[in-house]
């Protein structure tokens, strides 16, 4: 059967490894084998040591994205015969701290996800006996795309800003936020504007736009970046010439 | 170092937030541990695609939704339980829209509702076909408001604490460093979702391994019918991936390799070219993949690469309906098959999807350890008895892990603090950790081997057929089995990041389950909903008309006895499709 190589990084600082060091293992090639696959097939056949994270294998728990070939990809949506004759190099994550092997740090991530407050806010809660707060597929359609994020960070791998500073609030996040402000629902915009306007926020961007290049779910992180910060600056004008609106 | 709350949650799927906000709500006071072995979103109940269901049409009711659940179920529901399950969900459904959910709307901005497999009435509440990960988004993004909730993301819990029969905390361990600390609570909720990884062909993700199962069982709890494991009918082969039956409900037919909707040759109604609910491709799922196997015993199945297949048609559908209803089910097909439905066949096979067993809980999610609570696909209410209909699960998992969380949290007020004794259990269980798993490179088997021939144990002897025989051979295989998993080898001797230290917990724990399938099937000797026995073909209400029960025995092996379900307004009878 047809082989191919991959060169998979291990790092292992419990057996006081310092540096990441490349290892190839071979492993089938089948038509219908994804990258995952091959590492799975390393687990279970060839070295039980070698540490990632996956779950669903349907593209939507966003726990398995690596670097392969120098590009963030989900190892569970990216095809072995397409990256052939190879070898393939399998990376963890750029642009995080890595804890093992092929698995990231997600800490820090996780702060900036609810630093931008990502639920609904209302002046004032409406029963739920009263039934649903009505929204036309128009308004669904406004924000929809940015409600599709599953938090595969594939984008801060991608994202030159946060890789020169990790400080930088990054591009799924602000896509969250902003998929809460364009909610006809919600009330938060200004809160959440407020955050997204401070120091590390959307103003960092430098619209590079690699971060959409990269999602794999067509969220389009660096629109509602460019959006955020068209509505971030109305509202510091508004602020600015209606004085009595930010009490 | 020991960690105290006052209500410990094992899991952050569906019913492990849904229960952790309820705390939050009803008892601000109380301090609330989540605890799960992966981050939150990415729990399970992210792939969930169809729907959920909540009667709100105006054409619709609740008598009509629980009569669907309990046909549905063939009779093996506990009617008060249902009861309880179709009033609160519609309500859970608009609290979640409340909360942002991106429910699919009609013109006028209501929510919509779609068909489903065996409901009589359009009541699947989706967010296009990706409502399981919309759902999970959205809550735990509102679990983020609440400062009582105290996330321990990526901690597996190993074992309970159990204190004079009593539980009172758990013992689990750091993934990130692999430390292994007590976190003791009033109270305990388990949420850890269902084990279709026991299996080897499953929709289940790689975490399913049916964790807080094992953990209740061995601390003393029963799991209820176990031997109800749903096949769903449309699986893509190889992947297992899930086409959900949502491409059915929107008028996917299933064809045969002559092109011939099968189904109507299996007593489930005429075919018409329109969805026609609960008739023909809107049939339950067992009686659907039941009429799969028939077929492949009659030569009409179409073989593939990985195993007998049929077709899902979807073409006459169009791009446009396609694009708006079924915009996963394209991405999948494209992705993983490099198959385009809207022009081309999709290839299925049944695959493995949902447990109707799990920890014997009551309608509060009560279960029969003092201090212990269980909800979502882990807990056995039972609304789904013998065959549990799709979309019904996703509101069970808001419905009972709100009742779950109200009534620890109801019980951590009330109760003393738990004894300090029980952290002698903490190092009981480092020393079974550290000193056990970590150091047993040399062991003969691989854990990857003995998970294998688990499976195919599993697959032989319970799967959609069963007999007597098969059942009681794979007993003695299993047993063996589980004895060559106590020395198998684990690589891995680091702490930090050990998945492999993982796998064979898990291992071990989904051998205990298979054991329960296995011996609560053999011992149920008749034919029920996902249940067939060829050697006893006929549902027997005389004797079974009951759930399974199985306790482990000191041995280690399961005892299984019987416990009458709840009759409360529809007494059993025959369950008709098609007509
Ligand atoms: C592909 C697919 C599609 C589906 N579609 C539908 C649908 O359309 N409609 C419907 O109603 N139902 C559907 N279902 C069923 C439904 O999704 C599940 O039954 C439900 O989501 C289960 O949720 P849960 O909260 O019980 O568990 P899960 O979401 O599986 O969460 C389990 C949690 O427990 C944690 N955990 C597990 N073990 C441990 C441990 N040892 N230590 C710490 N934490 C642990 C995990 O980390 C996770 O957070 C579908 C199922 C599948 C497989
Ligand atoms: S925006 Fe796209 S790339 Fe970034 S985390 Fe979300 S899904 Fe992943
Ligand atoms: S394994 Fe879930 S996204 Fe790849």
């Amino acid at each position: 059967m047809d082989q191919i190589t991959l060169r998979v990084a291990r790092y292992r600082p419990d057996d006081e490894e310092t540096e990441p060091v490349l290892v190839d293992y071979d492993v089938p090639l089948r038509p219908d084998w994804a990258v995952l696959d091959g590492l799975n097939y390393i687990k279970d056949e060839l070295d039980g040591t070698l540490s990632y994270r996956w779950s669903c294998r349907m593209g939507i728990c966003g726990s398995c994205g690596m670097m392969v070939d120098g590009e963030p990809k989900l190892t569970c949506a990216t095809f072995l015969v397409d990256l052939a004759p190879g070898p393939v190099r399998i990376e963890p994550l750029a642009n995080f701290p890595v804890i093992r092997d092929l698995i990231v740090d997600l800490t820090d991530f996780m702060h900036k996800l609810s630093s931008v407050k990502p639920w609904l806010i209302r002046q004032d809660e409406q029963p739920v006996e009263d039934g649903e707060y009505l929204q036309t597929p128009a308004q669904l359609d406004e924000f929809k795309q940015f409600s599709m994020c599953i938090n595969c960070m594939l984008c801060y791998a991608a994202c030159p800003v946060y890789g020169l500073d990790g400080s930088f609030v990054g591009p799924a996040a602000i896509a969250l936020a902003h998929r809460y402000d364009l909610d006809s629902r919600d009330e938060g915009d200004r809160q959440r504007l407020t955050i997204l306007a401070q120091p590390d926020g959307v103003w960092d961007c430098t619209f590079v736009g690699e971060c959409s290049t990269a999602c794999p779910k067509g969220v389009d992180p660096a629109g509602a970046i460019q959006q955020a910060k068209l509505a971030a600056a109305q509202e510091a004008m508004k602020s600015l010439l209606l004085p009595w609106r930010s009490r | 170092m020991s960690l105290s709350h006052d209500v410990v949650i094992v899991g952050a799927g569906g019913a492990g937030l849904r229960a952790a906000i309820a705390v939050a709500e009803a008892e601000p006071r109380l301090s609330v541990a989540l605890v799960s072995k992966v981050y939150p979103m990415r729990s399970h109940t992210v792939s969930a695609e169809g729907g959920a269901a909540g009667a709100i049409s105006a054409d619709d009711s609740l008598e009509e939704h629980a009569y669907d659940t309990i046909s549905g179920g063939d009779w093996l529901c506990d009617q008060d339980a249902v009861e309880n399950f179709v009033a609160e969900a519609p309500r859970e459904l608009l609290r979640l829209e409340h909360w942002g959910c991106p429910w699919s709307r009609e013109p006028d901005g209501h929510v919509a509702v779609r068909a489903f497999g065996g409901m009589k009435k359009k009541r699947t509440w989706f967010a296009a076909d990706k409502t399981g990960f919309h759902l999970l988004h959205t809550l735990f993004q509102t679990s983020l408001k609440y400062s009582n909730i105290t996330r321990y993301d990526e901690w597996y819990v190993s074992r309970l604490l159990v204190d004079d029969g009593r539980v009172c905390g758990v013992v689990a361990l750091e993934l990130m460093s692999g430390l292994i600390e007590t976190i003791t609570g009033r109270s305990v909720v388990i949420a850890t979702g269902g084990g279709g990884r026991v299996f080897p062909f499953t929709t289940n993700a790689a975490i399913k391994t049916g964790d807080g199962m094992a953990l209740a069982y061995r601390a003393g709890a029963p799991l209820k019918d176990m031997e109800f494991v749903q096949y769903h009918p449309t699986g893509l082969p190889f992947t297992g991936i899930l086409i959900t039956e949502a491409a059915r409900a929107e008028g996917g037919w299933l064809l045969n390799k002559d092109g011939y909707r099968y189904l109507q040759d299996y007593d489930l109604g005429k075919p018409e070219p329109g969805p026609v609910l609960r008739s023909m491709e809107l049939g339950p799922r067992d009686r659907l993949s039941q009429a799969f196997v028939h077929e492949m015993a009659k030569g009409r199945t179409i073989n593939s690469p990985y195993g007998p297949v049929v077709h899902l048609d979807l073409r006459h559908l169009g791009e446009r309906t396609i694009d708006a209803k079924l915009p996963m089910v394209r991405e999948l097909c494209r992705d993983y098959e490099r198959i385009d439905p809207v022009h081309e066949l999709v290839p299925v096979r049944p695959v493995v999807h949902y447990m109707m067993g799990g920890i014997h809980t009551d309608r509060n999610g009560v279960t029969p350890l003092a201090g212990l609570f269980a909800a979502g696909e882990t807990a056995c209410v039972s609304i789904n008895g013998a065959n549990r209909l799709g979309s019904n699960s996703l509101p069970e998992c808001l419905v009972f892990g709100a009742r779950a969380g109200r009534a620890a949290a109801l019980y951590a007020v009330e109760a003393p603090p738990p004894a300090l004794a029980v952290e002698a259990q903490g190092d009981d269980e480092r020393r079974r950790l550290d000193e056990d798993l970590l150091r047993r490179s040399d062991g003969p088997d691989r854990i990857s081997s003995i998970r294998t021939e688990m499976q195919a144990i599993l697959e032989d002897a319970a799967g959609i057929y069963r007999d007597g025989d098969s059942l009681t051979k794979a007993t003695d295989k299993l047993r063996e089995l589980k004895e060559r998993a106590a020395t198998a080898a684990v690589d891995d001797a680091s702490r930090r990041f050990n998945t492999e230290r993982v796998a064979g917990l898990e291992l071990a724990g989904m051998l205990e389950l298979a054991e329960c399938i296995l011996h609560s099937a053999l011992r149920r000797e008749e034919s029920r909903g996902a249940h067939q026995r060829t050697d006893f073909p006929e549902r027997d209400d005389k004797r079974f008309l009951a759930h399974s029960l199985a306790y482990r025995e000191s041995g280690g092996s399961p005892r299984v006895s019987h416990l009458p379900v709840t009759i409360t307004r529809w007494p059993p009878g025959k369950r008709v499709y098609g007509r």
